[in-house]
């Protein structure tokens, strides 16, 4: 037996299950699991949403980064039990079935991934960054995506494609990088 | 990497909590978890019970009090402290911490007793709070008891708590004149520990400091109260001369030792910087002074 297989509750004896329920993307989710079990863990080996990456396993990269109760956590430093009657976002809880988060579509627009490994836990700080502050500085996205870190980018056009998506999420179009090019600068 | 089995509970009220820590030889209190399960991954620590205390009512408050001291609930967070609108014109020391501990993710978990609780010698809040004279409230079957916070640190990474105590609050006393202070860290980057991190906490009357304390992180196997170093400020306007003695005094208090994050001789020299920076920020303005 694995540790993401739904283990019987009859097992309780040896091994201490508990049942929980959270909501997961706006889906109400239950497991019996073991107490030891990391939530990162839990969403990408118990719920296949393997958009939540594990960089490090270390608490140090942010690339585990989910939402709790719409503050930004590090998953694999939380156990699945801590998540009973509580809301967790993923990367998957950002688009609708035809439709981008303005977020995801800032990073292709703005060509804010390369391998893409840090990129569900950046948008998912850049996310609770808006919720709070629609209209952040160039200096509060650094800031907020302080604990979240990237090998490729070099961090320039992760911090333009939040400053994109906080545009286009307040209402105004933003300057897409195509039009700029037409434009004539290069 | 997994922690190894522990059974698990999340108590709803102290009591509870007491008597499950009090239930088992080898349990262990879990606040933010951002210290406690990175060690139970590695296997450094393995409880066989685990007592969550978030869901304990009445721990996630922090604010002055009637009586003019200021309270932090166990269950305050580092953020909580970092987006408060009105800790800076109480507790300027903490105000200054707050947004350099860890990164903004572990701060939205991480609390400032847990970390006191952790005793890391490279905490940043047990040297705010050692700066500030403050103490730790202990609450165990047989009722509460304020401990201040020398003597609740016996070493890295231990605490007189006993394992049927929780740690419910931090206070720090009413001051007597007006509270001033900072903290200063070098870090090499968001999220490492301290490279060298400096507490300064006064009570000011007028230009005179009536009351000061200097708290160290990083520089020693344990976090330094820096005394000789405050009392030589105390009864000062804080002029030059009080200032460079105070920064020396603190430099020798500090005993670092040459790693990764830079060699001794180093540190000892930023401990000085800092302190002397920082005091020099609560020097009073020229004009007043002619
Ligand atoms: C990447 C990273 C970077 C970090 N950087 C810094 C930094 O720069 N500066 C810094 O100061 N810290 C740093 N930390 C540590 C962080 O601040 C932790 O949040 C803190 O040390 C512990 O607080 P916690 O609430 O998470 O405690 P936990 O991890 O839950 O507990 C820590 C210990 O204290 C005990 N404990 C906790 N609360 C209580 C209580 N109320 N009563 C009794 N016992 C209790 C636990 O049993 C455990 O032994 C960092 C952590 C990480 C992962
Ligand atoms: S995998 Fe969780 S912080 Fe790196
Ligand atoms: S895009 Fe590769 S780690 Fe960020």
């Amino acid at each position: 037996m694995t540790l993401f297989e739904e283990v019987p509750v009859t097992t309780a004896e040896e091994i201490p299950v508990r049942r929980v329920e959270m909501r997961v993307n706006g889906e109400t989710r239950a497991a019996n699991i073991e107490p030891r079990l990391l939530l990162a863990h839990l969403i990408r080996n118990g719920m296949q949403l393997t958009g939540t990456h594990t960089g490090c396993d270390t608490t140090n990269c942010g690339a585990c980064t989910v939402l709790f109760d719409g503050q930004p956590v590090k998953s694999c430093t939380m156990f699945a039990v801590q998540a009973d009657g509580h809301e967790i976002t993923t990367v998957e809880g950002l688009a609708t079935a035809s439709e981008l988060h303005p977020i995801q579509e800032g990073f292709k627009d703005e060509h804010g991934l390369q391998c893409g490994f840090c990129t569900p836990g950046m948008m998912l700080s850049a996310k609770a960054l808006l919720d709070e502050n629609p209209n952040p500085t160039e200096d509060e996205v650094r800031w907020a995506l302080s604990g979240n870190l990237c090998r490729c980018t070099g961090y320039q056009n992760i911090v333009k494609a939040v400053l994109w998506a906080a545009e286009k999420m307040r209402g105004d179009e933003p300057a897409s990088e195509d039009a700029a090019d037409g434009g004539g600068e290069a | 990497m997994f922690p190894s089995r522990f059974r698990y509970e999340a108590p709803s009220s102290l009591g509870e909590a007491v008597a499950l820590l009090a239930s088992h030889d080898d349990s262990k209190v879990l606040a933010g978890g951002q210290s406690l399960i990175p060690m139970m991954k590695l296997r450094f620590a393995s409880p066989a019970l685990l007592v969550d205390i978030n869901n304990i009512p009445g721990l996630d408050q922090h604010g002055a009090q009637p009586d003019g001291s200021y309270r932090i609930g166990a269950l305050v967070r580092h953020a909580d402290l970092e987006k408060s609108t009105t800790l800076g014109e109480h507790q300027p020391t903490i105000a200054a911490a707050a947004p350099l501990i860890a990164d903004p993710i572990v701060r939205t978990r991480g609390t400032f007793v847990g970390s006191v609780c952790h005793a890391d010698p490279q905490g940043d809040w047990a040297s705010c709070l050692v700066a500030l004279d403050g103490s730790i409230v202990a609450h165990g079957p047989t009722g509460r008891r304020t401990i201040p916070v020398d003597d609740f640190v016996t070493g890295p990474f231990q605490t007189v708590l006993a394992p049927d105590e929780i740690a419910v609050e931090a206070v720090i006393g009413a001051a007597s004149g007006s509270r001033k202070g900072g903290y200063l860290k070098l870090e090499r980057r968001v999220g490492d520990f301290a490279t060298v991190g400096v507490a300064v906490a006064l009570e000011m009357s007028g230009s005179t400091v009536t009351k000061a304390g200097i708290g160290l992180t990083g520089v020693g196997s344990a976090t330094i109260n820096a005394r000789e170093a405050a009392d030589a400020i105390v009864g000062s306007s804080l002029g030059d001369d009080e200032i460079a003695v105070a920064a020396e005094a603190a430099a020798a208090a500090s005993s670092p030792r040459s790693d990764h994050r830079g060699s001794a001789d180093y540190k000892r020299h930023v401990v000085a910087t800092f302190v002397g920076r920082l005091l020099a920020q609560h020097q009073p303005a020229e004009a007043e002074v002619a």
